[in-house]
Protein backbone atom coordinates (compact mmCIF):
# COMPACT_ATOMS: atom_id res chain seq x y z
CA UNK A 1 0.00 0.00 0.00
CA UNK A 2 1.29 3.35 -0.90
CA UNK A 3 1.05 6.49 1.02
CA UNK A 4 -0.39 8.86 -1.29
CA UNK A 5 -0.12 11.99 1.27
CA UNK A 6 1.22 12.19 5.04
CA UNK A 7 1.54 15.31 7.15
CA UNK A 8 3.42 15.22 10.09
CA UNK A 9 2.19 17.85 12.71
CA UNK A 10 2.47 20.48 10.09
CA UNK A 11 2.24 23.93 11.23
CA UNK A 12 1.66 27.22 9.56
CA UNK A 13 1.68 30.75 11.79
CA UNK A 14 1.26 33.68 9.74
CA UNK A 15 2.15 37.52 11.55
CA UNK A 16 0.01 40.32 11.38
CA UNK A 17 0.54 43.40 11.93
CA UNK A 18 4.01 45.04 13.75
CA UNK A 19 6.47 43.21 15.26
CA UNK A 20 5.36 44.17 18.54
CA UNK A 21 1.73 44.50 18.49
CA UNK A 22 0.95 41.84 15.59
CA UNK A 23 -1.24 39.28 15.78
CA UNK A 24 -0.91 35.46 15.19
CA UNK A 25 -2.75 33.55 12.90
CA UNK A 26 -2.34 29.64 13.41
CA UNK A 27 -3.57 28.53 9.52
CA UNK A 28 -2.33 25.18 10.27
CA UNK A 29 -3.01 23.61 13.89
CA UNK A 30 -0.74 20.41 14.02
CA UNK A 31 -2.18 19.15 10.89
CA UNK A 32 -1.39 15.01 10.72
CA UNK A 33 -3.12 13.37 7.73
CA UNK A 34 -2.11 10.12 6.62
CA UNK A 35 -3.80 8.82 2.97
CA UNK A 36 -2.87 5.12 2.32
CA UNK A 37 -4.14 3.11 -0.31
CA UNK A 38 -2.92 1.15 -3.31
CA UNK A 39 -4.84 2.97 -5.97
CA UNK A 40 -5.23 6.57 -6.71
CA UNK A 41 -7.75 7.96 -4.63
CA UNK A 42 -9.33 11.76 -4.47
CA UNK A 43 -8.90 13.33 -0.95
CA UNK A 44 -11.60 15.89 -0.39
CA UNK A 45 -10.56 19.24 1.84
CA UNK A 46 -13.60 21.00 3.05
CA UNK A 47 -14.27 23.80 5.87
CA UNK A 48 -15.76 27.09 6.18
CA UNK A 49 -13.50 29.80 4.86
CA UNK A 50 -10.49 30.46 7.41
CA UNK A 51 -10.35 27.24 8.10
CA UNK A 52 -6.93 26.42 6.36
CA UNK A 53 -7.38 24.44 3.44
CA UNK A 54 -5.82 26.91 0.82
CA UNK A 55 -2.99 27.20 3.44
CA UNK A 56 -2.53 23.16 3.43
CA UNK A 57 -2.73 23.31 -0.24
CA UNK A 58 -0.12 26.62 -0.66
CA UNK A 59 1.56 24.58 1.84
CA UNK A 60 1.82 20.92 -0.26
CA UNK A 61 2.63 22.84 -3.40
CA UNK A 62 5.77 24.77 -1.52
CA UNK A 63 3.90 28.16 -2.34
CA UNK A 64 4.31 28.48 1.69
CA UNK A 65 6.91 27.34 3.77
CA UNK A 66 5.38 25.66 7.18
CA UNK A 67 6.54 26.63 10.33
CA UNK A 68 7.31 23.49 11.42
CA UNK A 69 6.21 19.80 10.80
CA UNK A 70 6.46 18.18 7.35
CA UNK A 71 4.82 16.78 4.51
CA UNK A 72 5.49 13.92 1.99
CA UNK A 73 3.87 12.48 -1.08
CA UNK A 74 4.33 8.94 -2.34
CA UNK A 75 6.84 9.15 0.46
CA UNK A 76 8.88 11.86 -1.10
CA UNK A 77 9.41 14.86 1.55
CA UNK A 78 7.74 18.20 -0.33
CA UNK A 79 7.42 20.24 2.78
CA UNK A 80 9.29 21.15 5.66
CA UNK A 81 13.32 20.60 6.80
CA UNK A 82 15.14 18.89 4.46
CA UNK A 83 12.84 20.43 1.22
CA UNK A 84 14.31 23.21 0.27
CA UNK A 85 16.36 22.24 -2.35
CA UNK A 86 13.80 20.63 -5.09
CA UNK A 87 12.85 21.73 -7.99
CA UNK A 88 12.30 20.28 -11.07
CA UNK A 89 11.30 16.91 -9.66
CA UNK A 90 8.86 18.60 -7.15
CA UNK A 91 7.17 19.91 -9.78
CA UNK A 92 6.32 16.34 -11.53
CA UNK A 93 5.52 14.95 -8.42
CA UNK A 94 2.83 17.66 -7.59
CA UNK A 95 1.18 20.15 -9.79
CA UNK A 96 -1.17 22.73 -9.21
CA UNK A 97 -4.66 23.83 -10.52
CA UNK A 98 -6.34 26.74 -9.30
CA UNK A 99 -10.07 28.44 -8.77
CA UNK A 100 -10.00 30.94 -11.51
CA UNK A 101 -8.61 30.08 -14.67
CA UNK A 102 -8.86 33.36 -16.53
CA UNK A 103 -6.62 34.68 -13.49
CA UNK A 104 -4.00 31.45 -13.81
CA UNK A 105 -3.15 32.20 -17.37
CA UNK A 106 -2.27 35.87 -18.49
CA UNK A 107 -4.52 37.17 -21.04
CA UNK A 108 -1.72 38.64 -23.27
CA UNK A 109 -0.14 34.71 -24.20
CA UNK A 110 -2.07 32.38 -26.13
CA UNK A 111 -2.89 29.50 -23.98
CA UNK A 112 -1.03 26.78 -25.78
CA UNK A 113 1.92 28.63 -25.04
CA UNK A 114 1.93 27.17 -21.31
CA UNK A 115 1.32 23.89 -22.35
CA UNK A 116 4.26 23.93 -24.68
CA UNK A 117 6.24 25.49 -22.11
CA UNK A 118 5.31 23.19 -19.24
CA UNK A 119 6.03 20.15 -21.47
CA UNK A 120 9.73 21.50 -22.12
CA UNK A 121 11.01 23.10 -19.04
CA UNK A 122 8.63 20.96 -16.97
CA UNK A 123 8.32 17.55 -18.25
CA UNK A 124 11.63 17.55 -19.95
CA UNK A 125 10.44 16.95 -23.36
CA UNK A 126 12.20 17.79 -26.38
CA UNK A 127 11.15 20.60 -28.14
CA UNK A 128 10.22 18.87 -31.38
CA UNK A 129 8.14 16.51 -29.32
CA UNK A 130 6.57 19.17 -26.51
CA UNK A 131 3.62 19.34 -29.38
CA UNK A 132 2.60 15.46 -29.11
CA UNK A 133 2.90 16.05 -25.23
CA UNK A 134 0.87 18.74 -25.44
CA UNK A 135 -1.90 17.15 -27.74
CA UNK A 136 -2.24 14.10 -25.86
CA UNK A 137 -2.98 16.02 -22.75
CA UNK A 138 -5.67 18.40 -24.09
CA UNK A 139 -7.22 14.53 -26.25
CA UNK A 140 -7.18 13.74 -21.99
CA UNK A 141 -9.36 16.43 -21.01
CA UNK A 142 -11.81 16.34 -24.16
CA UNK A 143 -10.32 19.14 -26.18
CA UNK A 144 -8.86 19.13 -29.41
CA UNK A 145 -4.98 20.67 -30.04
CA UNK A 146 -6.33 22.61 -33.06
CA UNK A 147 -8.73 24.48 -31.01
CA UNK A 148 -7.11 25.34 -28.48
CA UNK A 149 -3.44 26.82 -30.80
CA UNK A 150 -2.89 30.18 -30.83
CA UNK A 151 -6.43 30.87 -28.72
CA UNK A 152 -6.53 33.64 -26.33
CA UNK A 153 -7.81 33.27 -22.34
CA UNK A 154 -11.13 35.62 -23.91
CA UNK A 155 -11.96 33.24 -26.54
CA UNK A 156 -12.44 30.20 -23.62
CA UNK A 157 -15.64 29.77 -21.65
CA UNK A 158 -14.97 29.25 -17.92
CA UNK A 159 -15.59 25.47 -18.40
CA UNK A 160 -13.08 25.16 -21.37
CA UNK A 161 -10.31 27.34 -19.89
CA UNK A 162 -10.76 25.17 -16.66
CA UNK A 163 -10.06 22.02 -18.77
CA UNK A 164 -6.78 23.47 -20.31
CA UNK A 165 -5.70 24.28 -16.49
CA UNK A 166 -6.30 20.42 -15.93
CA UNK A 167 -4.41 19.61 -19.38
CA UNK A 168 -1.52 21.33 -18.08
CA UNK A 169 -1.33 20.20 -15.05
CA UNK A 170 -1.32 16.92 -16.51
CA UNK A 171 1.62 17.26 -19.08
CA UNK A 172 4.18 16.48 -16.25
CA UNK A 173 2.68 13.08 -15.49
CA UNK A 174 2.43 14.49 -11.80
CA UNK A 175 1.31 11.72 -9.16
CA UNK A 176 -0.80 14.07 -7.37
CA UNK A 177 -3.04 17.22 -8.23
CA UNK A 178 -4.16 19.74 -5.75
CA UNK A 179 -7.37 21.46 -7.17
CA UNK A 180 -7.94 24.30 -4.89
CA UNK A 181 -11.91 25.32 -5.35
CA UNK A 182 -11.64 24.21 -8.87
CA UNK A 183 -15.33 24.53 -9.81
CA UNK A 184 -16.33 27.50 -8.09
CA UNK A 185 -16.34 29.76 -10.52
CA UNK A 186 -17.95 27.54 -13.40
CA UNK A 187 -21.41 27.38 -14.15
CA UNK A 188 -24.04 24.88 -12.72
CA UNK A 189 -24.91 23.11 -15.95
CA UNK A 190 -20.61 22.79 -16.83
CA UNK A 191 -19.51 21.74 -13.37
CA UNK A 192 -20.20 17.98 -13.69
CA UNK A 193 -17.76 18.06 -16.78
CA UNK A 194 -14.90 19.23 -14.75
CA UNK A 195 -16.06 16.44 -11.80
CA UNK A 196 -16.37 13.60 -13.89
CA UNK A 197 -12.78 14.27 -15.54
CA UNK A 198 -11.40 14.20 -12.31
CA UNK A 199 -13.02 11.10 -11.79
CA UNK A 200 -11.94 9.34 -15.34
CA UNK A 201 -8.67 10.59 -14.41
CA UNK A 202 -8.12 8.93 -11.22
CA UNK A 203 -9.59 5.75 -12.56
CA UNK A 204 -7.91 5.94 -16.49
CA UNK A 205 -4.64 8.29 -15.70
CA UNK A 206 -3.68 6.94 -12.49
CA UNK A 207 -3.82 10.57 -10.98
CA UNK A 208 -4.44 11.72 -7.37
CA UNK A 209 -6.21 14.51 -6.43
CA UNK A 210 -6.48 16.53 -3.48
CA UNK A 211 -9.44 18.08 -3.93
CA UNK A 212 -10.09 21.18 -1.78
CA UNK A 213 -14.01 23.03 -1.55
CA UNK A 214 -16.72 23.97 0.07
CA UNK A 215 -18.83 22.39 -1.82
CA UNK A 216 -19.74 19.21 0.02
CA UNK A 217 -21.98 17.66 -2.61
CA UNK A 218 -19.29 17.47 -5.01
CA UNK A 219 -17.19 16.40 -1.92
CA UNK A 220 -19.27 13.26 -1.47
CA UNK A 221 -20.05 12.55 -5.48
CA UNK A 222 -16.34 12.12 -6.55
CA UNK A 223 -13.99 11.95 -3.51
CA UNK A 224 -12.95 8.46 -1.49
CA UNK A 225 -11.24 10.09 1.66
CA UNK A 226 -12.69 13.68 3.12
CA UNK A 227 -10.87 15.78 5.61
CA UNK A 228 -13.15 18.25 7.41
CA UNK A 229 -11.19 21.36 8.86
CA UNK A 230 -12.08 23.47 11.19
CA UNK A 231 -9.43 26.94 12.45
CA UNK A 232 -6.36 25.20 11.46
CA UNK A 233 -7.17 21.84 12.72
CA UNK A 234 -8.73 18.63 11.05
CA UNK A 235 -11.57 17.96 12.89
CA UNK A 236 -12.99 14.95 11.47
CA UNK A 237 -10.91 12.96 8.52
CA UNK A 238 -11.89 9.37 6.93
CA UNK A 239 -13.80 7.43 3.80
CA UNK A 240 -16.05 9.76 2.26
CA UNK A 241 -19.16 7.37 2.64
CA UNK A 242 -18.57 6.83 6.17
CA UNK A 243 -17.92 10.69 6.63
CA UNK A 244 -20.90 12.04 5.43
CA UNK A 245 -23.15 9.57 6.24
CA UNK A 246 -22.30 9.06 9.79
CA UNK A 247 -20.49 12.63 11.08
CA UNK A 248 -18.70 12.14 14.53
CA UNK A 249 -17.80 15.69 14.82
CA UNK A 250 -20.41 18.28 15.41
CA UNK A 251 -18.50 20.95 13.29
CA UNK A 252 -19.10 18.03 10.20
CA UNK A 253 -23.07 17.65 11.27
CA UNK A 254 -23.05 21.28 11.12
CA UNK A 255 -22.03 21.53 7.85
CA UNK A 256 -23.96 18.85 6.69
CA UNK A 257 -27.11 20.30 8.06
CA UNK A 258 -26.31 23.68 6.32
CA UNK A 259 -26.07 22.49 3.11
CA UNK A 260 -29.00 23.66 1.26
CA UNK A 261 -30.40 20.39 -0.39
CA UNK A 262 -32.91 19.60 -2.93
CA UNK A 263 -34.71 17.64 -0.85
CA UNK A 264 -36.02 18.90 2.60
CA UNK A 265 -36.59 22.17 3.24
CA UNK A 266 -34.89 24.22 6.41
CA UNK A 267 -37.92 25.62 8.82
CA UNK A 268 -37.60 29.40 9.44
CA UNK A 269 -38.55 29.58 13.34
CA UNK A 270 -42.25 30.92 13.01
CA UNK A 271 -43.14 27.54 10.99
CA UNK A 272 -41.23 25.15 13.65
CA UNK B 1 -48.00 42.38 -8.89
CA UNK B 2 -45.23 43.27 -10.32
CA UNK B 3 -45.62 42.74 -14.23
CA UNK B 4 -42.51 43.18 -16.34
CA UNK B 5 -44.10 43.00 -20.39
CA UNK B 6 -42.01 42.62 -23.28
CA UNK B 7 -38.43 44.22 -21.23
CA UNK B 8 -35.71 44.36 -23.87
CA UNK B 9 -32.50 46.14 -22.34
CA UNK B 10 -29.56 46.53 -24.12
CA UNK B 11 -25.68 47.76 -23.74
CA UNK B 12 -24.43 49.87 -25.76
CA UNK B 13 -20.46 49.05 -26.82
CA UNK B 14 -17.77 49.96 -29.54
CA UNK B 15 -18.99 47.00 -31.61
CA UNK B 16 -22.66 48.18 -31.97
CA UNK B 17 -25.73 47.49 -29.37
CA UNK B 18 -26.20 44.29 -28.12
CA UNK B 19 -29.76 42.60 -25.89
CA UNK B 20 -28.70 41.30 -22.70
CA UNK B 21 -32.49 40.83 -21.82
CA UNK B 22 -34.59 40.22 -24.78
CA UNK B 23 -38.38 39.95 -24.51
CA UNK B 24 -38.62 39.21 -21.52
CA UNK B 25 -42.65 39.25 -19.84
CA UNK B 26 -43.51 37.65 -15.81
CA UNK B 27 -45.76 38.69 -13.37
CA UNK B 28 -44.19 38.78 -9.84
CA UNK B 29 -47.14 38.57 -7.17
CA UNK B 30 -47.00 40.39 -3.86
CA UNK B 31 -45.33 38.83 -1.19
CA UNK B 32 -43.71 36.37 -2.96
CA UNK B 33 -39.81 35.07 -2.83
CA UNK B 34 -38.79 35.15 -6.71
CA UNK B 35 -35.76 33.00 -7.47
CA UNK B 36 -33.92 33.64 -10.72
CA UNK B 37 -31.20 31.22 -11.99
CA UNK B 38 -29.31 30.78 -15.10
CA UNK B 39 -25.41 30.68 -16.42
CA UNK B 40 -23.12 33.37 -16.35
CA UNK B 41 -24.27 36.11 -18.94
CA UNK B 42 -27.20 35.04 -19.19
CA UNK B 43 -28.80 38.30 -18.19
CA UNK B 44 -30.02 37.36 -14.71
CA UNK B 45 -28.17 40.75 -13.40
CA UNK B 46 -29.26 43.04 -16.12
CA UNK B 47 -32.77 42.12 -15.26
CA UNK B 48 -31.72 42.80 -11.60
CA UNK B 49 -30.72 46.05 -12.66
CA UNK B 50 -33.40 47.15 -14.60
CA UNK B 51 -36.12 46.44 -11.83
CA UNK B 52 -34.13 47.86 -9.28
CA UNK B 53 -34.27 51.10 -11.81
CA UNK B 54 -30.55 51.70 -11.89
CA UNK B 55 -30.05 52.08 -15.70
CA UNK B 56 -27.11 54.21 -16.61
CA UNK B 57 -25.38 54.19 -19.98
CA UNK B 58 -24.02 52.15 -21.53
CA UNK B 59 -27.17 50.10 -20.37
CA UNK B 60 -30.54 50.85 -21.41
CA UNK B 61 -34.28 50.19 -21.52
CA UNK B 62 -34.86 50.32 -25.13
CA UNK B 63 -38.33 48.30 -25.34
CA UNK B 64 -41.00 47.08 -22.91
CA UNK B 65 -41.78 48.30 -19.29
CA UNK B 66 -42.08 47.47 -16.02
CA UNK B 67 -45.36 48.26 -14.29
CA UNK B 68 -44.67 48.35 -10.01
CA UNK B 69 -48.11 48.39 -9.13
CA UNK B 70 -46.99 51.17 -6.36
CA UNK B 71 -47.45 54.48 -6.05
CA UNK B 72 -45.50 57.08 -4.70
CA UNK B 73 -45.59 59.63 -2.59
CA UNK B 74 -48.27 62.28 -4.68
CA UNK B 75 -49.95 58.89 -5.19
CA UNK B 76 -48.66 58.15 -9.16
CA UNK B 77 -48.01 54.89 -10.40
CA UNK B 78 -43.87 54.34 -10.00
CA UNK B 79 -42.38 53.63 -13.30
CA UNK B 80 -38.95 52.83 -14.47
CA UNK B 81 -38.32 56.55 -15.01
CA UNK B 82 -38.94 57.42 -11.21
CA UNK B 83 -38.59 54.50 -9.90
CA UNK B 84 -34.73 55.82 -8.18
CA UNK B 85 -36.63 57.49 -5.78
CA UNK B 86 -38.30 54.88 -4.06
CA UNK B 87 -34.63 53.57 -3.18
CA UNK B 88 -34.81 52.11 0.25
CA UNK B 89 -38.20 53.07 1.13
CA UNK B 90 -40.54 50.92 -1.01
CA UNK B 91 -37.35 49.09 -3.15
CA UNK B 92 -33.93 48.13 -1.66
CA UNK B 93 -30.79 46.07 -2.83
CA UNK B 94 -28.58 43.53 -0.74
CA UNK B 95 -25.18 43.08 -2.82
CA UNK B 96 -23.79 39.92 -3.12
CA UNK B 97 -19.97 41.45 -1.70
CA UNK B 98 -20.96 43.74 1.89
CA UNK B 99 -17.57 44.35 1.80
CA UNK B 100 -17.90 47.05 -0.65
CA UNK B 101 -21.27 48.12 -0.77
CA UNK B 102 -20.67 49.57 3.05
CA UNK B 103 -18.31 52.82 3.24
CA UNK B 104 -15.54 51.25 5.05
CA UNK B 105 -14.42 54.82 6.58
CA UNK B 106 -18.05 55.88 8.18
CA UNK B 107 -19.53 53.84 10.90
CA UNK B 108 -22.12 52.55 10.14
CA UNK B 109 -24.56 54.14 12.15
CA UNK B 110 -24.00 56.69 9.87
CA UNK B 111 -24.68 55.35 6.74
CA UNK B 112 -27.92 54.48 8.46
CA UNK B 113 -29.26 58.22 8.92
CA UNK B 114 -27.69 58.58 5.37
CA UNK B 115 -30.66 58.91 3.38
CA UNK B 116 -32.42 62.12 1.66
CA UNK B 117 -35.71 63.05 3.17
CA UNK B 118 -35.34 60.85 6.62
CA UNK B 119 -36.85 61.61 9.22
CA UNK B 120 -35.50 65.10 10.50
CA UNK B 121 -35.13 63.70 14.19
CA UNK B 122 -31.60 61.41 13.52
CA UNK B 123 -31.69 60.83 16.98
CA UNK B 124 -34.69 59.13 17.20
CA UNK B 125 -33.96 57.10 13.80
CA UNK B 126 -30.59 56.05 15.07
CA UNK B 127 -32.70 54.69 18.38
CA UNK B 128 -34.92 52.76 15.97
CA UNK B 129 -32.03 51.70 14.15
CA UNK B 130 -30.26 50.49 17.36
CA UNK B 131 -33.43 48.45 17.81
CA UNK B 132 -34.07 46.45 14.71
CA UNK B 133 -31.04 44.92 14.22
CA UNK B 134 -30.22 43.65 17.88
CA UNK B 135 -33.64 41.96 16.16
CA UNK B 136 -31.86 40.95 13.38
CA UNK B 137 -29.30 39.01 15.36
CA UNK B 138 -26.45 41.99 16.13
CA UNK B 139 -25.08 43.30 18.96
CA UNK B 140 -26.28 46.45 19.54
CA UNK B 141 -22.47 48.12 19.42
CA UNK B 142 -22.33 46.47 15.63
CA UNK B 143 -23.54 49.76 14.92
CA UNK B 144 -21.08 52.01 16.33
CA UNK B 145 -18.50 50.33 14.44
CA UNK B 146 -16.13 50.47 11.13
CA UNK B 147 -17.38 47.70 8.72
CA UNK B 148 -13.81 45.98 8.68
CA UNK B 149 -14.56 45.58 12.20
CA UNK B 150 -17.35 43.34 11.61
CA UNK B 151 -16.79 39.36 9.78
CA UNK B 152 -18.28 38.97 6.81
CA UNK B 153 -22.38 37.48 7.82
CA UNK B 154 -22.22 40.03 10.40
CA UNK B 155 -21.81 42.34 7.97
CA UNK B 156 -24.20 41.10 5.29
CA UNK B 157 -26.56 41.22 8.41
CA UNK B 158 -26.22 44.27 8.17
CA UNK B 159 -26.39 44.68 4.90
CA UNK B 160 -29.78 43.25 5.33
CA UNK B 161 -30.88 45.31 8.15
CA UNK B 162 -30.32 48.38 5.96
CA UNK B 163 -32.26 47.05 2.92
CA UNK B 164 -35.39 46.41 5.71
CA UNK B 165 -35.26 48.95 7.83
CA UNK B 166 -37.81 51.08 5.62
CA UNK B 167 -39.52 47.68 5.44
CA UNK B 168 -39.86 47.99 1.48
CA UNK B 169 -42.16 46.43 -0.46
CA UNK B 170 -39.81 44.79 -2.93
CA UNK B 171 -36.04 43.61 -2.22
CA UNK B 172 -33.99 42.67 -4.70
CA UNK B 173 -31.03 40.62 -3.57
CA UNK B 174 -28.39 39.68 -6.28
CA UNK B 175 -26.28 36.77 -4.64
CA UNK B 176 -26.56 37.76 -1.22
CA UNK B 177 -24.78 34.46 0.04
CA UNK B 178 -22.13 33.31 -2.58
CA UNK B 179 -19.14 35.40 -0.82
CA UNK B 180 -20.26 33.24 2.69
CA UNK B 181 -19.61 29.87 3.80
CA UNK B 182 -22.44 27.52 3.99
CA UNK B 183 -23.19 27.48 8.23
CA UNK B 184 -23.49 30.88 7.59
CA UNK B 185 -25.33 30.99 4.27
CA UNK B 186 -27.48 29.06 6.26
CA UNK B 187 -28.60 31.78 8.65
CA UNK B 188 -28.78 34.70 6.87
CA UNK B 189 -31.46 32.61 4.19
CA UNK B 190 -33.40 32.02 6.92
CA UNK B 191 -33.06 35.18 8.36
CA UNK B 192 -34.06 36.93 4.99
CA UNK B 193 -37.09 34.51 5.38
CA UNK B 194 -37.93 35.59 7.90
CA UNK B 195 -38.29 38.95 8.06
CA UNK B 196 -39.96 37.92 4.67
CA UNK B 197 -42.76 36.09 6.39
CA UNK B 198 -43.38 39.59 8.94
CA UNK B 199 -43.25 41.97 6.61
CA UNK B 200 -45.25 40.10 3.64
CA UNK B 201 -43.30 41.89 0.90
CA UNK B 202 -42.03 40.65 -2.36
CA UNK B 203 -38.13 39.65 -2.72
CA UNK B 204 -36.31 38.74 -5.86
CA UNK B 205 -33.38 36.47 -5.36
CA UNK B 206 -30.29 35.82 -7.53
CA UNK B 207 -28.25 32.91 -6.73
CA UNK B 208 -26.05 29.85 -8.76
CA UNK B 209 -26.97 27.60 -5.80
CA UNK B 210 -30.13 25.95 -6.90
CA UNK B 211 -29.62 24.63 -3.40
CA UNK B 212 -30.58 28.14 -2.09
CA UNK B 213 -33.28 28.29 -4.92
CA UNK B 214 -35.15 25.38 -3.55
CA UNK B 215 -34.63 26.23 0.58
CA UNK B 216 -35.93 30.23 -0.18
CA UNK B 217 -37.57 30.70 -2.67
CA UNK B 218 -41.55 30.27 -3.96
CA UNK B 219 -41.15 30.70 -7.57
CA UNK B 220 -38.89 30.30 -9.63
CA UNK B 221 -37.11 31.86 -13.47
CA UNK B 222 -34.80 30.36 -15.45
CA UNK B 223 -32.86 32.60 -17.68
CA UNK B 224 -30.86 31.49 -20.84
CA UNK B 225 -29.33 33.44 -23.03
CA UNK B 226 -31.11 36.80 -22.34
CA UNK B 227 -34.09 35.00 -22.47
CA UNK B 228 -36.81 33.33 -19.88
CA UNK B 229 -37.25 29.79 -20.55
CA UNK B 230 -39.24 28.35 -17.55
CA UNK B 231 -41.57 30.19 -15.31
CA UNK B 232 -43.25 28.57 -12.20
CA UNK B 233 -43.89 27.51 -8.86
CA UNK B 234 -40.53 26.12 -7.26
CA UNK B 235 -42.50 22.82 -6.15
CA UNK B 236 -43.25 22.32 -9.78
CA UNK B 237 -40.10 23.64 -11.29
CA UNK B 238 -38.06 20.71 -9.34
CA UNK B 239 -40.29 18.49 -9.69
CA UNK B 240 -41.31 18.64 -13.11
CA UNK B 241 -39.56 20.76 -14.92
CA UNK B 242 -40.79 21.58 -18.58
CA UNK B 243 -38.14 22.76 -20.12
CA UNK B 244 -34.90 20.44 -20.41
CA UNK B 245 -32.26 23.11 -20.23
CA UNK B 246 -33.93 23.03 -16.33
CA UNK B 247 -34.17 19.58 -16.59
CA UNK B 248 -30.55 18.69 -17.23
CA UNK B 249 -29.51 21.65 -14.64
CA UNK B 250 -31.26 20.00 -11.75
CA UNK B 251 -30.14 16.49 -13.19
CA UNK B 252 -26.39 17.55 -12.69
CA UNK B 253 -26.64 18.28 -8.85
CA UNK B 254 -25.15 15.81 -6.47
CA UNK B 255 -26.81 14.75 -3.85
CA UNK B 256 -24.92 13.52 -1.01
CA UNK B 257 -26.16 10.50 -0.26
CA UNK B 258 -27.49 9.77 -3.95
CA UNK B 259 -24.16 8.04 -5.98
CA UNK B 260 -26.03 7.92 -9.23
CA UNK B 261 -23.64 9.24 -12.11
CA UNK B 262 -24.47 12.73 -12.79
CA UNK B 263 -23.55 14.97 -16.29
CA UNK B 264 -23.08 18.30 -16.53
CA UNK B 265 -24.41 19.94 -19.81
CA UNK B 266 -22.06 19.79 -22.79
CA UNK B 267 -21.31 22.98 -24.75
CA UNK B 268 -22.06 26.69 -24.32
CA UNK B 269 -24.81 29.13 -24.73
CA UNK B 270 -24.75 31.19 -27.91
CA UNK B 271 -22.63 34.88 -28.00
CA UNK B 272 -25.60 36.99 -28.38
CA UNK B 273 -23.78 38.64 -30.86
CA UNK B 274 -24.62 36.18 -33.29
CA UNK B 275 -27.75 35.56 -35.43
CA UNK B 276 -29.87 34.19 -33.26
CA UNK B 277 -32.78 32.47 -34.45
CA UNK B 278 -34.91 29.76 -33.30
CA UNK B 279 -34.50 28.08 -29.53
CA UNK B 280 -31.64 29.73 -27.74
CA UNK B 281 -30.93 26.24 -26.25
CA UNK B 282 -31.13 24.35 -29.68
CA UNK B 283 -27.28 23.76 -29.88
CA UNK B 284 -26.58 21.71 -26.19
CA UNK B 285 -30.41 20.04 -26.24
CA UNK B 286 -30.81 16.25 -27.20
CA UNK B 287 -34.45 16.89 -27.77
CA UNK B 288 -33.69 20.00 -30.79
CA UNK B 289 -35.06 19.06 -34.25
CA UNK B 290 -35.10 21.46 -37.11
CA UNK B 291 -38.37 23.37 -36.03
CA UNK B 292 -36.81 24.35 -32.91
CA UNK B 293 -33.39 25.67 -34.55
CA UNK B 294 -35.77 27.91 -37.13
CA UNK B 295 -38.74 29.11 -34.86
CA UNK B 296 -38.36 30.56 -31.68
CA UNK B 297 -40.32 28.97 -28.93
CA UNK B 298 -42.70 31.87 -26.92
CA UNK B 299 -42.99 31.63 -23.05
CA UNK B 300 -46.50 29.74 -22.35
CA UNK B 301 -48.40 28.34 -19.51
CA UNK B 302 -48.46 24.64 -19.79
CA UNK B 303 -49.62 24.03 -16.77
CA UNK B 304 -51.43 26.90 -14.24
CA UNK B 305 -49.14 29.17 -13.02
CA UNK B 306 -45.90 27.22 -14.82
CA UNK B 307 -44.36 28.66 -18.24
CA UNK B 308 -42.41 27.08 -20.36
CA UNK B 309 -40.45 28.46 -23.64
CA UNK B 310 -40.15 24.76 -25.44
CA UNK B 311 -41.85 23.01 -28.38
CA UNK B 312 -41.04 20.20 -26.43
CA UNK B 313 -42.16 21.21 -23.20
CA UNK B 314 -42.06 18.01 -20.29
CA UNK B 315 -40.96 15.48 -22.91
CA UNK B 316 -39.03 13.09 -21.91
CA UNK B 317 -35.53 13.10 -22.42
CA UNK B 318 -35.08 9.55 -23.11
CA UNK B 319 -31.84 10.51 -24.74
CA UNK B 320 -30.23 11.76 -21.77
CA UNK B 321 -30.65 8.35 -19.70
CA UNK B 322 -27.09 6.63 -19.88
CA UNK B 323 -25.42 9.64 -20.56
CA UNK B 324 -25.22 9.43 -24.51
CA UNK B 325 -25.22 12.79 -25.33
CA UNK B 326 -22.20 13.15 -22.55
Amino acid sequence: MAVILKTQDLNKVYRLGGFIRGTRIQALDNVNLSVESDRPVIIAVVGESGSGKTTLAKTLLRLEIPTSGSATVYDKLVAGKGAEHLHKSFLRLVQPIFQNPFEAFSRYRPVDSYLRETAIRVAGHDPSQAQDAVANALESVGLEYRDVVGKYTNQFSGGELQRVSVARALIPEPSLIIADEPVSMIDASRRMIIINLFRKLRDEAGRSFLYITHDLATAYYISDFIAVMKKGKVVEFGEAQKVMSDPQHDYTKLLLDSIPTIRSRWRTRSAA
Amino acid sequence: MIRISDLVISYRTGRGTINAVDGLSIGIPDGCIVGVAGESGCGKSTLMKAVYGDIVSPMSLTGGSIDYGFSDRNGKPVTSATVTRQWFRTLSYIPQSSMNSLNPVIRIREQFIDFPGIDSNKKRVLEQAREYIQKLGLPVEAIDSYPHQLSGGMRQRMMIALATFFQPQLIIADEPTTALDVVVQKEILLLLMELQEQMGNSILIVSHDMGVHYQVTKRMLIMYAAKAVEYGDTDSVFNKPLHPYTRMLIGSLPTIGDDRARHGIPGSPPSLWGDLHGCRFADRCPLATERCRNEEPPLVEHKPEHFAACHFAGQELTKMEGGKWQ
